[in-house]
């Protein structure tokens, strides 16, 4: 190409080719493009030399600043460790009952319990400890195992048919279905809704008395009062972990649900627990 | 289609023999079908018993159409001269099925977070329905448009028709198989849990065989071609191609359980794993979502403004920067895991290395149109092409932003994430993508103009609207996402549980969920644009830029 072809609008030459129209300018690189690219290349190289980077044959440069990941974020954790030491070792030495009587004490360990809370507890308990269907409300004073800050404790350390932790509490209700037929599982049911409301039948429920006193009353108590020594839950009050209907209530005596709850001793540390067990006893159950 | 069936034709000369049109073909079909009923007989597991099942389905109907439009002509020889544009067609159609589909599913997907209840266990939940959304809108929606335009592009440029006859049409279907197969395989619980790699090693294969026609096609016309100089946007359309075909076979590296199962089991274990699933991942988006869309940047941008490109050294310079310093970009998805330090770092400078070669990209678009400034006024395809390359360099810049290691610790795993991804994917792919259909369809189907230019501009403001509402939410929800899982009290503990920050993202999903709509509509005032100029219809309608001058007429006061 002997004549070099200019653009109209703006003057500047074109490479000569074109395809299906498409013509090109010789325009050069723009300037600050040019050296906004350098810069960044100057300040990746750079960066390579300061931090680890560049692969060799069995590890990697480390870098001139000595930066680690790892290192950093044990470090981290180190520092917020260091700045609790005094308030976390006093709690590792003292019992769940001594944190509670001193109030400085109880007001860290209550913090640092609803924190490890947020982390570990509200997938079952729920952000506001109201627990669901299964899982124990934590604000009430309805308590199975106990609601004394050591028996929360306890809980908490070894968990509820926990099968990683020798100390863990277990309780089985058999299973009725097979045992009693189901009309007879019906009356206990009602007499169960007496102790604390409105039977649908006045006289299912007095059928079902005799029945209870048999097969119920051993664990939950003559009038329901539930028995804590097995982890037998109260029928007396107005809280159910399974529904309080007579249905719901017959379903669990056919075939009773067995909850889990891990133990957290192994986990999360002594300490940790017992923050734990003094945020729930200060929920506004604790005994 | 009966350019594209160049042996089509009723006519029977005396003395010559009429065969059957796409015998082998359907007789292949037909066979495969046969196959897939084979594997539903013998399947190892329910799933692949199911997804046969599917395949044998859509196979066995393929074959009867194909059978019902058998005819038998005198063979001719075929027509070569002219450009094989009935795939382009056929391309230009399925992706704007595809595109109002997976955006369908984008707005049902972000309904899905912010009302839990409309997750239909099991086949429309949300981990079904999420890789069903990016799925179809990057590979059903962005694949189509690549490969229609390819095929549009490569053929005009090299002033040569596509190479290997009906093997485009091959390319085609078979990715329309691919999309199937990957879409209910999604729904039916089928996944080797790779993100935008979700589909199984059967699946896989099949897209590899597709996808080595395409590139035979693509490299076959670039051979073929007439003009002594390959067009920059083919070697960003075959840079696609080429590094595609590398990144899905070697991220895809699997062992089948069973040669009749679902299952597979990687190639690669642990943080390798996932190293090589990120390499694939970030240059999914670099080469599938970038330079693939750059391809047709460089040959509508122009074309629609009637302009040179700006600068063909720009165009030399940033291509080989891009595409060699991309490859090395993955690693900063893996930022603070137990990836090495140095291979976070190296990840990182490389993402801030490719800021500038991005931008050449985004210069090289935005200046071509010098001389033509006027246009974004009166023609609202530029209009979309501007906007598509300022959210081009607007994500190309958050991106290197987002991987240095300071601000990923904060963005992260966060809604910022699905904000930058979406501000790249709807405002840089789907806006480019739509501006290049816009100028297709007119041409393809011979028609003079569009059925209404002033619908494109609805959908432009419509799209604009939902883009902005989309980003700017995602990246206030994100940001405070973030600073919520990492706020603690002065004593030092956790403020927030992770329940009470997905609480508190809820009216940002909803106003997501409406920016989404938004989006959609656009596209659905596009699709019946498209389908009436298909038709052959014009709507009634005063020019665009002629009615600015009588609006600004003074009138004179009573």
């Amino acid at each position: 190409m002997s004549e070099i072809e200019r653009d109209d609008v703006t003057g500047v030459a074109t490479t000569g080719h074109e395809w299906d129209g498409i013509k090109e300018l010789n325009n050069p690189l723009p300037r600050w493009w040019v050296w906004t690219f350098y810069a960044t290349i100057v300040w990746s190289v750079g960066y390579t030399v300061a931090y680890p980077a560049w692969p060799l044959v069995s590890s990697a440069t480390t870098g001139v600043l000595g930066y680690s990941s790892r290192a950093e974020v044990n470090q981290e954790l180190a520092a917020a460790d260091a700045a609790r030491s005094d308030y976390v070792d006093r709690i590792a030495a003292s019992s769940v009952e001594d944190i509670l009587a001193d109030d400085e004490l109880r007001q860290f360990a209550s913090a640092a319990g609803a924190a490890a809370y947020r982390v570990n507890c509200v997938q079952c308990h729920g952000s506001g400890a109201t627990g669901s269907a299964g899982y124990p409300n934590l604000n009430d004073d309805d308590w199975i195992w106990g609601g004394s800050v050591e028996e929360i404790r306890q809980t908490i350390a070894h968990g509820i048919r926990f099968d990683g932790d020798l100390d863990t509490r277990f309780s089985g209700m058999p299973a009725f279905a097979g045992v009693l037929p189901n009309q007879e599982i019906a009356r206990i049911a009602a007499h169960v809704v007496s102790f604390s409301g409105e039977p649908s039948s006045a006289e299912l429920a007095q059928e079902g008395a005799s029945l209870y006193a048999d097969n119920c009353a051993a664990c939950h108590g003559e009038a329901g009062e539930g028995g804590r020594d097995f982890g037998a839950p109260s029928l007396a009050d107005a809280i159910w972990l399974y529904g309080s209907s007579e249905a719901e209530i017959a379903a669990q005596i056919r075939a009773p649900h067995h909850g889990t709850m891990p133990g957290w001793a192994a986990r999360l540390g002594d300490a940790t627990v017992k923050e734990l067990a003094v945020y729930i006893h200060t929920l506004g159950g604790g005994e | 289609m009966s350019g594209a069936r160049p042996l089509d034709g009723p006519a029977f000369s005396r003395g010559a023999t009429p065969v059957m049109t796409r015998g082998p073909q359907t007789i292949f079909l037909g066979l495969f079908a046969f196959v897939a009923f084979l594997g539903a007989a013998f399947a190892a597991d329910d799933l692949f018993r199911q997804h046969m099942w599917v395949l044998f389905f859509v196979l066995a109907s393929s074959t009867i159409v194909m059978l019902r439009r058998t005819s038998f002509v005198i063979p001719q020889p075929s027509a070569t001269s002219v450009y094989m544009d009935d795939v382009v067609r056929y391309g230009s159609i399925a992706t704007m099925f595809w595109g109002v589909i997976g955006l369908l599913v984008g707005v049902v997907v972000a309904l899905q977070l912010a009302y839990p209840d409309l997750n239909i266990e099991p086949w429309f939940s949300f981990g079904r329905m999420r890789p069903l959304h990016t799925s179809a809108v990057v590979f059903a929606f962005g694949g189509n448009a690549l490969i229609a335009t390819s095929f549009y592009v490569v053929q005009r440029t090299s002033r040569a028709r596509l190479w290997g006859g009906d093997l485009a049409w091959f390319v085609f279907w078979g990715y329309q198989l691919f999309i199937v197969m990957a879409a209910t395989g999604y729904l039916l619980g089928i996944t080797q849990s790779r993100e935008y790699a979700e589909p199984e090693w059967y699946v896989d294969l099949w897209l590899t065989i597709v996808w080595v026609a395409y590139l035979a096609v693509f490299l076959g016309t670039i051979l073929n071609r007439k003009e002594p100089h390959i067009y920059v946007a083919n070697w960003f359309y075959l840079s696609f191609i080429v590094t595609i075909a590398m990144l899905h076979v070697v991220n895809n590296l699997a062992i089948p359980v069973s040669l009749v199962g679902t299952k597979s089991y990687s190639a690669f274990a642990g943080v390798q794993d996932a190293l090589t699933q990120w390499w694939y991942g970030h240059n999914a988006v670099g080469f599938f979502l970038t330079a693939g869309f750059l391809g047709m940047m460089y040959y509508f941008v122009p074309k629609q403004a009637d302009r040179p490109i700006y600068s063909y050294r720009l165009s030399i310079i940033h291509f080989w920067a891009l595409i060699f310093l991309y490859i090395w970009a993955g690693p900063h998805h893996l930022h603070y895991t137990a990836l090495p330090d140095w291979a976070q770092t190296l990840g990182m400078v490389f993402s801030v290395m490719l800021w500038m070669p991005s931008w050449g990209g985004m210069i090289n678009g935005l200046m071509t149109l010098s001389g033509a400034w006027d246009k974004i006024r009166t023609d609202p395809i530029i209009r979309m092409m501007v906007a598509a390359i300022a959210f081009y360099g607007m994500s190309t810049f958050e991106g290197p932003v987002m991987s240095i290691k300071a601000v990923n610790s904060l963005s992260h795993y966060t809604d910022w994430t699905i904000g930058h991804v979406h501000s790249g994917a709807l405002g840089w792919v789907g806006l480019i993508s739509f501006a290049a259909v816009y100028h297709m369809v007119p041409k393809l189907w011979g028609r003079e103009r569009l059925y209404s230019v002033r619908m494109v501009t609805w959908h432009f403001w419509l799209a604009m609207l939902g883009i902005v509402v989309y980003a700017a939410v995602m990246w206030v929800s994100g940001i405070m996402q973030g600073l919520m899982w990492r706020e603690y009290d002065e004593q030092g503990f956790l403020v927030y549980s992770f329940a009470e920050t997905v609480q508190a993202m809820y009216p940002y999903y909803v106003m997501r969920a409406f920016g989404g709509a938004l989006y959609l509509a656009g596209a659905l005032i596009m699709a019946f644009n498209i389908w009436m100029t298909i038709a052959g219809r014009q709507r009634e309608e005063a020019p665009i830029g002629a009615a600015a001058p009588v609006r600004a007429t003074l009138q004179p006061a009573e």
